[in-house]
């Protein structure tokens, strides 16, 4: 007990500290280009919070006003007019155009376009580039965050798997820490919400959506500047992959819910009033459960990084001794929240992920299940 | 939400969608199965142990129960026991000392009848000693007194009215 506290402080502590020289860097980017301090700090969170084509851990500026990146760059891949695979450090961080097979590429905001030999970026009157952008496929930050948690689940929870039959059904080391939470998803998760029949086929689905989710949250909080959760693909894809499973697993009472929410209670020609109504809501339920989904994940993990980035940011704008010690305090107090919500949305998701497959794989018809949509909204 | 759409990256999408899948399937195969197959086998053994605990603790019920009847059972036997010893006992003494009784009886019986007969043999004697003693005392007198032919006959008379009261 004693020990984990003291690591979580440990890691907490790590973690404002990296937070912190991150920070630092803006300022001294700021002073160099002479920038406002305020945009400075705008551009670089709103950069953070993109995904990017190569994995940089920090940058500084040189006395001579060069920029010094370091990281590694990422393959880059793209699709246009047959497969293109250079790395990104043809890029370097966007400042030069990357020249492949005579075609032209440039980073602008985070997303390639094709240029010119010039490298011109046209605008339309919203400012919006309207320069062709090519099917991007490379292995971004994400995507090698993505692979990584991947790699370390599967390292984690293979080698709980074999403790458990080189221990005689007692786990070891880090599985003591996991087994309660992967029991804990058995038992207060999946049995309650999809019942004692049909939970069994969704327990792998809902564990590794919570590892997952959760890994990542957590990851997002370390000094890398990592946000894979708060990034719409991601959501959009395991919302999906929820939604996917819920209608393919749907049993037939579920399917008749939807298109007969009333059942037997009415006569045909009653019903066909009310049904102008209900049955277009109640497929619209079926969208809107997963979309809720998808929008509380990335929404929560996107608005608790902008909080404590600005926080952070703050400190440099205040300069001074009562203001910088308030939002660092702040900054520490919101970092500790995020611990929470890291974990919360994981569970946020697992849970209303069983609530629906729950509803998907009802056996018997029930009545008053017309506030889904509303139970979605948690 | 056209801001959500600038940020949709179909590549990652791609990426996520297909790692994410090969992670489900690497992780079910690998990891979920044998997991949760394990806490069940456990969850199995710990209901099973228990079950087993109560049969055991029901079966040492029965096990004393049965004890201690045979207990109760061993200890009227020994009661019975006693209690038919005691009578054995009783009424050997009480034979023993009837028969004792009957054969005290018999000797004093015999004893008695001894006496008897001896004391009749006794008597017998005793008569023919008294009469061989009268008429040793008859001749003597009569030797004496037949001198006198008037004291003989008073003699013979008295003698005579001597056996008589006899």
């Amino acid at each position: 007990m004693q020990k984990t506290f003291f690591k979580g402080i440990l890691v907490v502590t790590a973690l404002l500290l990296g937070q912190f020289t991150f920070a630092s860097e803006k300022k001294d980017e700021a002073g160099d280009h002479g920038k406002d301090l305020k945009t400075e700090i705008k551009e670089y969170i709103t950069h953070h919070l993109q995904d990017s084509h190569d994995f940089s851990l920090f940058s500084y500026t040189k006395e001579n006003g060069e920029h010094k990146y370091v990281g590694f760059p990422l393959p880059v891949i793209l699709w246009d007019d047959g497969l293109k695979i250079f790395s990104s450090s043809k890029f370097h961080h966007g400042e030069t155009l990357a020249e492949v097979n005579g075609n032209h590429y440039k980073l602008y905001h985070s997303k390639i376009y094709k240029t010119d030999a010039e490298g011109t970026i046209n605008y339309d009157e919203d400012h919006h580039a309207t320069n062709v952008k090519p099917l991007d496929f490379s292995i971004t930050k994400n995507v090698v965050m993505i692979i990584v948690t991947g790699l370390l689940m599967l390292w984690l929870f293979t080698s709980l798997a074999k403790s458990y039959t080189k221990n005689n059904g007692i786990p070891t080391g880090a599985g003591r820490f996991f087994e309660p939470i992967v029991m804990y998803i058995r038992d207060d998760i999946a049995r309650p919400n999809i019942g004692e029949k049909r939970y069994k086929k969704y327990m792998p689905f809902l564990l590794t959506i919570f590892f997952f989710i959760w890994f990542l949250n957590i990851f997002g909080l370390t000094p890398l500047g990592i946000n894979v959760t708060g990034n719409i693909a991601i959501t959009v894809s395991l919302a999906l992959m929820t939604f996917v499973i819920t209608n393919v697993t749907g049993t037939k009472d579920y399917w008749m819910h939807q298109f007969d929410p009333l059942g037997k209670s009415l006569p045909w020609y009653g019903k066909i009033p009310l049904y102008i109504i209900l049955v277009p809501i109640e497929l619209l339920g079926l969208i809107i459960k997963p979309f809720s989904l998808l929008i509380r994940l990335y929404a929560n993990m996107q608005a608790g990084h902008i909080v404590l980035m600005s926080l952070i940011g703050l400190m440099f704008i205040f300069k001074s001794w009562l203001g910088s010690p308030l939002s660092f305090g702040l900054a520490f107090a919101i970092s500790l929240i995020e611990v929470l919500v890291a974990l919360l949305q994981a569970y946020i998701f697992t849970m209303l992920s069983a609530l629906y497959f729950g509803f998907a794989s009802e056996d018997h018809h029930e009545e008053g299940h017309e506030n889904d949509p509303e139970l979605a909204h948690l | 939400m056209a801001k959500l759409l600038e940020e949709f990256s179909l590549g990652l999408f791609f990426w996520q969608t297909l790692l994410f899948g090969l992670l489900l399937f690497l992780l079910w195969k690998f990891a979920w199965k044998p997991i949760l197959g394990a806490i069940n086998d456990r969850e199995e053994g710990i209901k099973n142990a228990l079950d087993a605990a109560e049969e055991a603790k029901k079966e040492m019920q029965n096990v004393t129960a049965d004890s201690e009847k045979l207990l109760k059972e061993a200890r009227a036997e020994r009661e019975a026991m006693l209690k038919e010893a005691r009578e054995i006992k009783d009424k050997i003494v009480a034979d023993a000392k009837e028969q004792a009784q009957v054969e005290g009886d018999k000797l004093v019986k015999q004893a008695q009848a001894t006496i008897e007969s001896e004391k009749k043999a006794a008597v017998a004697d005793i008569k023919a000693q008294v009469a061989n003693l009268s008429v040793d005392i008859a001749e003597k007198v009569i030797k004496e007194e037949l001198s006198d032919k008037k004291k003989q006959l008073k003699l013979v008379d008295d003698m005579l009215g001597d056996i008589k009261l006899n």
